[in-house]
């Protein structure tokens, strides 16, 4: 049993600690928001926070997570209009979509720690989360606009 | 008389000789006082936590202290006792005469001898005050009825009156000499490193019975299958470890200029140094008498022009297509590990400022790799996912070899994919 802390809600997993945290969130926890991708933690599909990180759930065993709080693109925001959230739907960024959720969780992080990214930074920081609809500019374009409305509105993000 | 029989009698007389000179006698039962002094129960607590003791007498998951913690030894397995005051299954019996006895000389109230697994050979530096601190405090704790798990020491060595020749040859019993030339901090960080702590019974290696080297000593050594690595002036991490450096690294586990712990360091750090009721003093003691021992005052000056080359490396790798390691680089590692001028950040460890890429071995990256960091373990919230079942021996050996190729000057690692895989194969017998 691995006790944690999903979108704000005490859980208890009853899958074994070795179990990818994607899975117990996707299927056991019953949230499909976080997507499977490559299973490799090497496209970003599966991103979450963990303590408020992005990290790569689909190869994080859930022993890895006890007593930690998970954040799922459901818990990103109450009404899901994060910033980042509000600028992806302006600017029309997901193609197909599937990666977006993903995206959009690795996309807080970098503006945790570069509230000012440049293009370095944003190439750096999202390099590990591919887009096969190839939604690469507008994705840049939505965090820039995010990270403007973040600095000049408080401190969301 | 033949000469046989007189051989005989002669090895027969030095096997008595020997068990009356290992034995020691119990001493009798005595349920412990349950009432101390609160303030010397709470320093035993302090004590206790800089100690670390709960690392080896906790099970993963279990009550604290109740032991059946499995140390994995190259004599086999000893389990953490339980040192809760239950009568039967821990230390409940135990008068202070007992506790002193085998904190300090390594015998078991029964008279037995302990394996230096338990590190009476440092514990023999406490002063009677912490002794009876550390006795207040555990014989205060809730008594948890817990059996442990016997230990797996391979025959002869599973004799525990062949401890007294042990003793013999590498147990100094006896109070830490002070250096007078030293400051008081520097006195009070020895005395916290090598009475309480016992640092260097991960960062000393061991001759092959298992006693610290006296003549190397915090030179090194590998332990649970990560490296500790040397303490000294040859301590291979990029940036010196100042006595601000090793404060920050001793309370949260991880800095910016360092990187996040991972593996057994986790246990000297996680509800132990950085446990709220150590004071800071300590902690800055140990800086002054580490940093004195790495000689890293002398080497500050070089922090600024180091941290500067490692953030020039930070992206590289982004776009190189061509390089196996870089594409894992860029596919893998950069999204977390990217750092950025005027700083690195503690949340991204920098791997070009990272001992794993500069020790001599790549044990601790193939463990850190393979394994994952979880959130109890490393620096408070940070999590890194377990890359077993994502990469091959093959690909985990191409992006080492890459690191150490573009974020150091040294040498390339031998033997890799037979490290790693035999990393991994370890990582499976222990699930």
């Amino acid at each position: 049993m691995t006790k944690f802390k999903l979108n704000g809600r005490e859980v208890s997993a009853r899958s074994p600690d070795d179990s990818p945290l994607l899975w117990v969130v996707r299927d056991e926890l019953g949230l499909t928001g976080t997507k499977f991708g490559c299973g490799i933690g090497f496209c970003g599909a599966c991103t979450v926070h963990v303590d408020g990180r992005a990290t790569r759930s689909c190869i994080t065993p859930i022993a890895a997570v006890a007593g930690s709080s998970v954040t799922t693109i459901e818990g990103l925001d109450p009404e899901g209009k994060h910033p980042l959230q509000v600028a992806w739907r302006e600017q029309q960024v997901p193609q197909c979509g599937y990666c977006q959720p993903g995206q959009i969780m690795q996309a807080c992080t970098l503006l945790r720690d570069y509230p000012n990214p440049t293009d370095e930074h944003i190439d750096a920081c999202m390099s590990g989360n591919l887009c096969r609809c190839m939604a690469y500019p507008r994705i840049r374009k939505a965090i820039h606009i995010a990270a403007t409305r973040i600095r000049d509105g408080g401190d969301r993000g | 008389m033949t000469r046989r029989r007189i051989v005989l009698s002669v090895i027969a007389l030095g096997v008595i000789a020997f068990f009356v000179v290992s034995w020691r006698s119990p001493i009798p039962p005595r349920s412990a006082p349950t009432t101390f002094p609160p303030g010397q129960i709470g320093k035993g607590q302090i004590l206790a936590a800089e100690g670390h003791c709960a690392s080896c007498h906790t099970a993963p998951g279990g009550e604290p202290y109740a032991g059946g913690y499995a140390m994995k030894t190259p004599f086999g397995t000893i389990y953490g006792t339980n040192i809760t005051p239950d009568p039967e299954t821990g230390i409940g019996l135990y008068s202070l005469a007992a506790f002193t006895r085998a904190m300090r000389e390594g015998i078991r109230r029964d008279g037995a001898h302990l394996f230096p697994a338990f590190p009476y050979y440092a514990f023999t530096r406490l002063t009677n005050e912490d002794v009876g601190a550390l006795y207040a405090y555990l014989m205060s704790r809730p008594p948890v009825r817990a059996d442990v798990p016997k230990d797996t020491l391979r025959f002869p060595l599973s004799i525990r009156a062949f401890q007294s020749g042990w003793k013999l040859l590498f147990f100094r019993p006896g109070p830490l000499p002070g250096d007078t030339g030293k400051s008081a901090e520097w006195n009070r960080g020895a005395y916290l490193a090598e009475a309480v702590a016992d640092c260097s019974g991960c960062h000393t290696p061991r001759n092959p019975l298992g006693a610290e080297r006296a003549k190397a000593p915090y030179a090194g050594a590998v332990v649970e299958g990560w490296i500790a690595p040397a303490l000294t002036g040859a301590n291979p991490s990029p940036i010196p470890w100042t006595q601000e450096e090793m404060v920050e690294y001793l309370r949260a586990g991880t800095t910016a200029l360092h990187g996040a712990t991972a593996g057994t360091m986790t246990a000297a750090i996680r509800d132990a140094l950085d446990a709220p009721q150590v004071p800071e003093s300590d902690l800055r003691a140990l800086g002054v008498y580490f940093s004195d021992m790495a000689h890293a005052n002398a080497a500050a000056a070089r922090i600024e022009s180091v941290t500067r080359a490692a953030l020039a490396t930070s992206a590289r790798g982004l776009g190189d297509e061509q390089d196996p390691g870089a594409v894992i680089y860029a596919g893998a590692c950069i999204g977390c590990h990217y750092n950025a001028e005027p700083a690195p950040l503690a949340a991204r460890p920098e791997l070009g400022l990272s001992s794993t890429l500069t020790l001599s071995r790549p044990t601790n990256l193939v463990q850190a790799v393979l394994r994952g960091v979880g959130t109890n373990q490393g620096g408070r919230g940070l999590a890194m996912p377990a890359y077993a079942s994502a990469l091959s021996d093959g690909e985990i050996a191409a992006l080492a070899a890459y690191l150490r190729r573009t974020r150091t000057e040294l040498p390339p690692w031998t033997d890799l994919e037979q490290e790693i895989a035999r990393t991994r194969r370890e990582l499976a017998d222990s699930n």
